[in-house]
């Protein structure tokens, strides 16, 4: 068919203009049916968990629920932390300084989501080969900072937001 | 199905065709021939499966969010409406929803019966279409149970008595109904995986409403028979979905004014108090739509007689196509029946204010003036009118009344020059 270049029509524009309408229309009903998945409001107030740390003494660990998820929250002794702090950034697998690992001042305490990066299973403390955390679904060694070391997983275990409140009381979230 | 053989252009297409002829389905909908006179009373089988469509997706994600226990049930709706994200908005599409669908579906059904679409030789596609809306208005109610505010509960306990009225069996039967010894939370867990079931069910029988729909071709205005694919026929696509798609957006303005500026105007205030099965509401009434069945049920002042008149009044649609003997089917070419049509709309117009009034004084009266009247419509006014009655000259095609003769003729020809 030989095509010509043709004028834009009153139809043209109608087309145009009814199916952009259309698609807007169309997203914006979809949406909250997406939506609608995500974490709701008494979801999201429960996001922040306040911990009482007074009764924890130095080289001991708790854990606390914060979203669902495991919290350890561990006062390292003088001597375990040297020894993270010893560590050359190279023999990481994910390099970071045990220093951007804790709040300033506050070197002793180490607040940790207790989740492999693996795969989402908790490590267990005070196991591995690096006096750490140790995952025993597939095996990755973190050690006392709760860098990866060895094994399949990926990064160090995530910091989470927190705060302290006061000397006592972290608030995490 | 149409008698032509469709043939895939592509051959990775032709291959999956012969084994699975879904190309051939897709080509026979588009193709499908349509009378090219349809008005717009024939675009709620479009309205009503985007009810059915949405009916779905709303109550899949409310089941999502919703808790299935007679002491969780009423916070968990609130937390919908509360706390999850547009939960509000989901809750009232499902809610007016219903009564949009059952809009649509009274439209529906009467367009039938004024144009005579239950007639021969579409009988099947009316007793499954009277079909699925019993299976509505079962899913409609056990839904409105789910919340288990005041009128859930008592509703239910009203509703599932209407059994007891059986004899003998009755009280067994309601009890294997409970699971327990009243409505309680055995009643309210079944009711919850039934109410998820129906509206499957319902779309089964949709598929076959339609198939049997395909058989004969669509009824039209005129109620003529017509030559398929002719110059009285136009293809599905694009001519009646885009008309189906106008009709569509009408009604979802409808649906959409009732969901954000009224959206508990056609629930029941009472149905925000937990369900509370030591004191009975004052007023209890069922949603809008299932109003003129309860009316007739009150209208009798005998507990077996009542329920029995009810589901009678239900079950006689289903005979419908073999009460009325009229050799004519569309009621434009009826003079008479055409207006016992309307006083049948008026007559359950009337029940369905009734059953909202309280059953005394002259509001019974009228109750049962109406139900008398609506069962005479069927067995009485429908086989004798039919017998009766000198109907109009019916046109030879559809073409025929619009080309030639009557005072449209200069009209028709005008359009005809831009044809």
């Amino acid at each position: 068919m030989p095509e010509k270049k043709e004028k834009t029509t009153r139809r043209d524009f109608l087309y145009t203009a009814s199916f952009t309408v259309g698609a807007v229309g169309l997203g914006a009903t979809i949406w909250p049916f997406i939506d609608q998945m995500n974490p709701d409001k008494s979801v999201q107030a429960l996001a922040t968990t306040e911990v009482d740390i007074s009764n924890i003494e130095p080289g001991k660990s708790i854990t606390v629920l914060w979203r669902g998820k495991p919290v350890f929250l561990k006062r390292r002794t003088q001597d375990e932390i040297a020894e993270a702090r010893a560590v050359s950034l190279e023999e990481l697998k994910d390099p970071q300084k045990d220093e951007d690992r804790v709040k300033d001042g506050k070197d002793e305490w180490l607040v940790m989501l207790g989740v492999c990066t693996h795969l989402g299973c908790v490590p267990l403390a005070d196991k591995g080969d690096y006096k750490g955390w140790f995952c025993p679904c597939h095996g990755s060694h973190y050690d006392v900072s709760g860098r990866i070391r060895k094994g399949p997983a990926p990064v160090n275990m995530e910091i989470p937001k927190y705060e302290f409140v006061d000397n006592n009381t972290i608030k995490i979230g | 199905m149409s008698e032509h053989e469709y043939q895939p252009k592509s051959k990775v297409g032709k291959w999956f065709n012969d084994r699975l002829p879904l190309l051939s389905l897709a080509s026979h909908l588009t193709d499908y021939p349509t009378p090219k006179n349809l008005n717009y009373w024939w675009t709620f089988g479009g309205i009503l499966t985007f009810c059915l469509v949405t009916q779905i997706i709303t109550g899949i994600v409310l089941a999502m969010h919703y808790v299935a226990h007679a002491d969780l049930a009423f916070s968990s709706v609130e937390h919908i409406m509360r706390d999850v994200n547009y939960g509000w908005l989901i809750r009232y599409i499902h809610s007016n929803g219903a009564s949009m669908f059952f809009l649509a579906v009274y439209i529906h059904i009467f367009r039938s019966l004024f144009y005579g679409s239950y007639k021969s030789p579409r009988e099947v596609i009316w007793i499954i279409g009277i079909l699925i809306y019993l299976l509505m208005m079962a899913a409609a109610f056990m839904g409105y149970v789910l919340p288990w505010g005041q009128m859930s509960f008592w509703g239910a306990t009203v509703i599932t008595n209407l059994f007891s009225a059986i004899p003998l069996v009755g009280e067994s039967i309601t009890t294997w109904l409970w699971g327990a010894y009243s409505v309680d939370n055995p009643t309210l867990n079944r009711f919850f995986s039934l109410h998820y079931l129906i509206p499957f069910l319902i779309l089964g029988l949709v598929v076959l409403h339609i198939w049997a729909l395909h058989v004969p071709g669509n009824n039209n205005p005129v109620g003529i028979d017509i030559k398929k694919p002719s110059k009285d026929t136009v293809p599905f696509h694009p001519y009646i979905t885009i008309k189906d798609l106008f009709a569509l957006l009408m009604f979802m303005i409808i649906f959409s004014g009732f969901v954000f500026f009224a959206p508990n105007v056609l629930g029941h205030s009472d149905n925000y108090i937990p369900a509370n099965p030591m004191v009975t509401p004052a007023h209890i009434v069922p949603e809008w739509y299932l109003l003129p069945f309860y009316a007739i049920l009150r209208s009798v002042p005998d507990k077996l007689g009542g329920v029995i008149l009810m589901f009678s009044a239900i079950f006689i649609l289903l005979i419908l196509p073999w009460l009325d003997t009229s050799k004519v089917r569309s009621s434009v070419f009826r003079p008479i029946y055409r207006q016992f049509f309307w006083i049948l709309v008026i007559d359950v117009l009337l029940l369905g204010y009734m059953g909202a009034m309280p059953a005394e004084g002259i509001y019974l009266l009228l109750t049962r003036v109406g139900t008398i009247y609506y069962f005479l419509h069927f067995l009485v006014v429908l086989p004798v009118v039919g017998y009766l009655e000198k109907t109009d000259p019916l046109p030879v095609s559809i073409s025929d009344p619009i080309m030639t003769g009557g005072a449209n003729v200069s009209f028709a020809k005008r359009n005809d020059k831009n044809i």
